[in-house]
């Protein structure tokens, strides 16, 4: 019977999550459209160029660095294997396609979620902490309008431009190794890198970035605004908030891929 | 929401208050933290709610602000009736009120000027000279005008206190309310806040509510106070009527008597052997 409760409870648990995120979503949505730069908000504006400036160009260096490594990573391994069969020249395909398609948007969103996500979450949560988001609203301020909203737009527009920025990073590496390899210029490499890709590929990497971007910074507010007991809750749901981002993102790439797999093969 | 006229249904605002508590109920759980409290608040007056901690004051007042809504019961402010109004409402009414917290709660990543100046710049359309000036001239009546730049981390507590009050008289509400406003101060600073306080009352004639548990600067400021038990209202009146009551419990809050007196030091000792 405990067992059936607990399994219960937690089932009850993760509805209870969904649906306060879901809620979440709209209002941010909402509140997204009312600060937007036609009709929005001078003070908003500035906070949501600050926030592009730490979301995106901050990390920059890291997002680069990693996703070069990747790439790298992803020539040395499949070179082992295909080398064995005189293929080597495959090596390019597998880095431009699956960087692009696949780990540049992954590997983003899980330095994003690092650097920014858990950033959001403890923000966020410290001013819950210190009474700070009941003084917005005792402003007649809505939080998700002065706090979400900012952010919601800056790693809308961010997070795909790092995207495009890692794959380009991680595409470069690999022509490092194919340079040392196959003794294939950078110039050669690049041309057969692109044609080994179709426009679907990057593109099906950008929407799945644009969804990343939005379970980072919703997971992140969400933790933060839901924070309970204390500064040490504030460690609590920081960590909980990138535990989450990441398995949401894992969970939303699995789904996306296979949409595509299916429906825009 | 200003010229919102005073209900007067059976369940309605009673006819004088600008504040009236109604039957609150609030409950976590299984764990009733108000217990059907009544309160009516009138126009101009300083309201001092005491109790121990623990008692729902902080609870109520967050009721009375709006920013949790009660189990059941009624709150009326000005008429409205903020446990049913809509969102949109409850800020025409916020708008009207002002909240200094009990963490001052000040924007750690503004300045003290940004953080007056917040509600100007979100609510009105004035001109940033103006709202410069009104800051400046808000953060003048609480004492801190050479402090605007500075950033809120860079104050002591007593200034944060202050610089949260001038944050909250922004707008010119009408009414006022204090969340323990000299906890953490020392008597001098806390003197200094009743003093402030006092000063509104008689300069902008704004309803205040004051929730302490501080018994001098209670009966300091307040035209009548009530006190909380473990929600309930044990007591309204004023600060004579509370200061002259005979109930056993308010007697002891405001005489200072433990609840449990203490043994001896041999009781003590025997009392830590005990597993």
């Amino acid at each position: 019977m405990s067992f059936l409760a607990s399994v219960g409870r937690g089932s009850i648990e993760r509805a209870e999550y969904i649906g306060g995120l879901t809620i979440q979503f709209y209002r941010g949505v909402a509140a997204a459209w009312r600060v937007n730069p036609v009709r929005g908000n001078r003070q908003r504006w500035r906070s949501t160029l600050k926030h592009m400036a730490i979301v995106g160009v901050d990390a920059l260096p890291v997002v680069c660095l990693i996703a070069a490594c990747t790439g790298l990573i992803m020539a040395l391994q499949g070179g082992a294997e295909l080398r064995r069969f005189g293929a080597m020249q495959f090596v390019i395909n597998l880095v431009a396609v699956s960087m692009t398609r696949e780990l540049g948007p992954l590997i983003t969103a899980i330095v994003v979620v690092g650097r920014s996500g858990s950033a959001f979450s403890a923000e966020i949560g410290t001013m819950v902490v210190t009474e700070e988001v009941d003084a917005l609203r005792s402003m007649a301020l809505d939080p998700i309008e002065f706090l979400l909203a900012p952010k919601f737009i800056a790693m809308m527009v961010m997070l795909p431009c790092l995207t495009i920025a890692a794959n380009a990073a991680g595409i470069l590496a690999g022509g490092i190794f194919i340079y040392f390899s196959l003794d294939m210029g950078l110039q050669l490499y690049l041309r057969a890198a692109m044609d080994a890709l179709v426009l679907r590929d990057v593109i099906s990497g950008l929407i799945k970035s644009i969804a990343f971007g939005t379970i980072i910074v919703h997971v992140g507010c969400y933790e933060g605004f839901h924070v309970a007991g204390g500064p040490e809750g504030v460690g609590r749901s920081t960590t909980a908030a990138v535990v989450k981002s990441i398995f949401l993102v894992v969970l939303a790439d699995l789904l996306f891929t296979g949409f595509f797999y299916f429906f825009w093969p | 929401m200003s010229d919102a006229q005073p209900i007067k249904a059976a369940n309605g605002a009673r006819d004088d208050a600008i504040i009236s508590v109604q039957d609150v109920v609030v409950r976590y759980g299984d764990k009733t933290i108000l217990d059907g409290v009544n309160l009516d608040v009138r126009p101009g007056e300083t309201m001092v709610i005491m109790g121990a901690s623990g008692s729902g004051k902080s609870t109520l007042l967050r009721r009375i602000m709006g920013l949790e809504k009660p189990t059941s019961g009624h709150i009326f402010v000005k008429g409205v009736d903020i446990t049913t109004a809509s969102e949109k409402e409850l800020n025409d009414i916020r708008r009207i009120m002002g909240i200094s917290f009990q963490s001052a709660a000040l924007f750690n990543s503004m300045t003290l000027g940004d953080n007056v100046a917040l509600p100007l710049r979100e609510h009105t359309n004035l001109a940033e000279s103006t709202i410069k000036l009104m800051t400046r001239m808000k953060l003048g009546q609480v004492g801190l005008a050479e402090a605007e730049n500075l950033l809120p981390s860079q104050l002591s507590g007593g200034m944060r206190k202050r610089a949260s009050v001038a944050r909250a008289i922004a707008m010119d509400p009408e009414i006022l309310l204090f969340d323990e406003p000299s906890a953490g101060l020392d008597p001098i600073i806390a003197a200094e806040i009743d003093g402030l306080i006092l000063q509104l009352k008689s300069a902008f004639k704004m309803t205040i509510v004051v929730v302490t548990h501080e018994l001098a600067s209670a009966f300091l400021i307040a035209d009548r106070m009530c006190m909380l038990r473990f929600g309930k209202m044990l007591a309204v009146g004023t600060k004579d009527e509370i200061r002259n009551s005979e109930h056993p419990r308010i007697r002891q809050f405001l005489d200072r008597i433990p609840d449990k007196i203490s043994g001896g030091q041999d009781e003590y000792l025997q009392s830590l052997t005990k597993l």
